[in-house]
């Protein structure tokens, strides 16, 4: 991808990073390159890759090798979702929930007895998890959620509630639920939730014209007993699942960058070969501006995740700095993915090409993980203190 | 059973090349390099023959600048247990200073099998393997494109124009694989980790001097424009004229 490394940003990755970032993009052109345009007409999420994707080592690949995961650092785990949402948003999301929803807040808030039981076997893709904190009355203001978990005298819970918009929902065999076992929002825990478990179901969201290579579902949990060993003994508060919510936008800015890439190239290649007016249409000033923007605004957002790994590596990166990572590079995908589209003329509109399938997937990733508004305003609180929310 | 993989550096093949102010080598300056892809084949091959023995070693081998680790890596991070890095200032483009080299590092190694790509694809010379068999005074089986071992011996198939040929030699031996025989796996993420501490032992080499010098790298001939002789079905016959008579093909 030498065109859209126009400052060669490769120069700042060390070889492991790069042997990383190529093996993901072979598995990528390879394996789901060839079959995702069909898969995104099905609204199919394929299944196939989940055993592969394990093996070549992508969940929750930034976790110690102690659970059976790969230790990368956090630069090499951005490219890896970079690579996998050059494919498609809806693989990205799955590697992103699994990893960064489900692996992450088992490792952060888990139990020792927990992280050896689940995390090797979510490392292999062998068991797969879903993360639930949206319901259809609470989507950017998780705080009011009213899903309830009431202690037991025996230590267990039942569960009651429902969850909207569940990626992996319907897929996951296991569930991270949060819930308030009180009335405040302090008294959020998460719940590691078998998805076989009485009371509970999962019904696919029919009719979404976004992300459809991805299963999104609604959970409904009716009097679902959850033992005290299913309680994430860490977690407290509603600071617990924005901190994984941190984890996996930090994942999402590389790979919206990913989906841009992949536009800018399909526009880039197609500009050279399509003759009009006798010449490619890439020979007018028009076409030219589009695609020196779109390079441009790659470019930036290239270098800004870049620096936010190697932050986030240091250990010094913040959730304001995630945000507006989240924030920039989603919506300059959303912008790169539409003028591609545009680019393409009618040949734009076809599932055979990319560009319309990103520019619809980006709207989800718009919305998804804090909605672009909703970044807006926590770096307008960042930087005057005031807080618009409440 | 012990496996040794000779791999070479190659920049890959889909970039342009070009030559360099010096006009005998290419500039090598923004390039990407790979291993040779006949040689992550050869790589592929050792590490299913040690997989299906369920035991084995399987040695990577180098010549090449300090750059070549990068690709003595690869194949570690693919599975191989050890690399050797014979380090020159280049790869000389005489094929008998390299083939010296490597046969005096693999001598002593005791190795069952010797593994090479049957051709480098930056040089094409595809001299490399042979040479390293005879100055080992080894069995040397070319072009591999199917391979088995059982008790000591080899059986492989070659493909030739219009035949398939089958032979068998014994170990040990040096072969030279061909596309076809496998499909080399992508480098797991724990590869690339464990790779970093796998051994990897550096070698300075003396290298012979090379009889062979490069004197000129130019890009080949432009290709003719092509000609238009009419539109339509109009056109048809003076076509089939022009390719009885001038291509010669029909
Ligand atoms: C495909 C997909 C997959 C998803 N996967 C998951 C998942 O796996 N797990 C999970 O828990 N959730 C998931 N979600 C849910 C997602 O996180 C929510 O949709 C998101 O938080 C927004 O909530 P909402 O849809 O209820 O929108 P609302 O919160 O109702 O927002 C509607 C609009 O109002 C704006 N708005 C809201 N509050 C303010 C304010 N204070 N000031 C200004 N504007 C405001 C928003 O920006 C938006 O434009 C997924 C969503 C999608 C689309």
């Amino acid at each position: 991808m030498t065109s859209a490394d126009f400052f060669n940003v490769d120069s700042s990755l060390s070889e492991e990073e790069r042997a990383v970032r190529d093996s993901v993009r072979r598995f990528v052109d390879e394996r789901v390159l060839p079959i995702i345009g069909t898969c995104y007409v099905e609204g199919r999420f394929p299944k196939e890759l989940i055993p592969v994707l394990g093996e070549l080592g992508v969940f929750g690949a930034n976790l110690p090798e102690a659970y059976g995961c790969a230790g990368l650092n956090n630069v090499a785990y951005g490219l890896i979702m970079q690579e996998l949402e050059r494919g498609d948003s809806g693989i990205r999301s799955f590697a992103s929930v699994q990893g960064a929803l489900v692996m992450y807040p088992i490792f952060a808030f888990g139990s020792e007895e927990q992280k050896k039981r689940y995390l090797p076997k979510m490392a292999t893709g062998e068991v797969i998890g879903c993360f639930g904190l949206t319901e259809p009355d609470f989507g950017s203001n998780p705080a009011g959620m009213i899903t309830t978990a009431k202690a037991r005298p025996d230590g267990s819970y039942v569960l009651n509630g429902a969850k909207m918009w569940i990626t992996n929902g319907s897929t996951a065999h296991v569930a991270i639920v949060w819930a308030k076992t009180g009335a405040d929002e302090a008294s959020i825990r998460g719940f590691i939730v078998p998805t076989d478990s009485t009371g509970f179901s999962a019904k696919d969201q029919k009719g979404k014209l976004s992300l459809r290579a991805s299963d999104t579902s609604e959970l409904v949990f009716q009097d679902v007993v959850v033992g005290a060993s299913q309680l994430l003994p860490q977690s407290g508060g509603l600071k617990s699942p924005l901190m994984c919510l941190t984890q996996a936008r930090y994942g999402i800015s590389w790979g919206a960058l990913g989906a841009a890439q992949a536009c800018y190239e399909e526009a880039l290649a197609y500009s050279k070969t399509r003759v009009m007016f006798d010449r490619p249409i890439g020979g007018f000033q028009l076409q030219q501006a589009r695609l020196a923007d779109m390079l441009t605004e790659i470019v930036k957002a290239q270098l800004l995740v870049l620096h936010l790994g190697r932050l986030k590596d240091a250990g010094t990166f913040t959730p304001q700095q995630v945000s507006l990572a989240k924030r920039n590079n989603v919506s300059m995908a959303t912008d790169i993915a539409r003028e591609a589209r545009r680019l393409l003329g009618a040949n734009g509109i076809l599932a055979e090409y990319a560009s319309m399938r990103h520019m619809a997937n980006l709207e989800s990733v718009y919305t998804y993980e804090g909605t672009h508004d909703i970044h807006t305003l926590v770096l307008g609180q960042a930087v005057t203190g005031l807080s618009a929310f409440n | 059973m012990k496996i040794a993989v000779c791999i070479k550096r190659v920049p890959v093949m889909d970039q342009r090349l070009p030559i360099a102010a010096s006009g005998i080598a290419i500039d090598e300056s923004g390039l990407k390099f790979d291993v040779n892809d006949f040689d992550l084949w050869a790589v592929e091959a050792g590490l299913q023959l040690k997989e299906k023995l369920g035991q084995g070693e399987v040695v990577i081998v180098s010549l090449g600048s300090d750059a070549v680790q990068e690709q003595i890596r690869k194949a570690l991070s693919m599975g191989a247990d050890r690399g050797i890095h014979l380090k020159a200032a280049a790869v000389p483009p005489d094929a008998r200073v390299v083939a010296r080299a490597l046969a005096d590092e693999l001598k002593p190694g005791g190795f069952d099998l010797i593994l090479f790509g049957r051709v480098a694809v930056d040089v094409s010379n595809g001299a490399t393997g042979a040479m390293v068999a005879q100055l080992l005074g080894l069995p040397c089986v070319t072009a591999v494109s199917k391979l088995e071992i059982k008790d000591g011996r080899g059986r492989a198939q070659r493909e030739l124009e219009g035949a398939q040929e089958m032979v068998e030699f014994p170990l040990p031996a040096v072969l030279t694989i061909d596309e076809g025989l496998n499909r080399e796996r992508l480098p797991s993420l724990k590869g690339i980790m464990a790779a970093k501490k796998k051994p990897l032992e550096v070698k300075p080499v003396t290298l012979g001097e090379s009889r062979i010098t490069v004197r000129r790298l130019q890009p080949p001939p432009e290709r003719a424009a092509g000609r238009i002789i009419g539109e339509g079905s109009a056109a048809v016959p003076e076509l089939v004229r022009l390719l009885q008579t001038e291509a010669k093909v029909l």
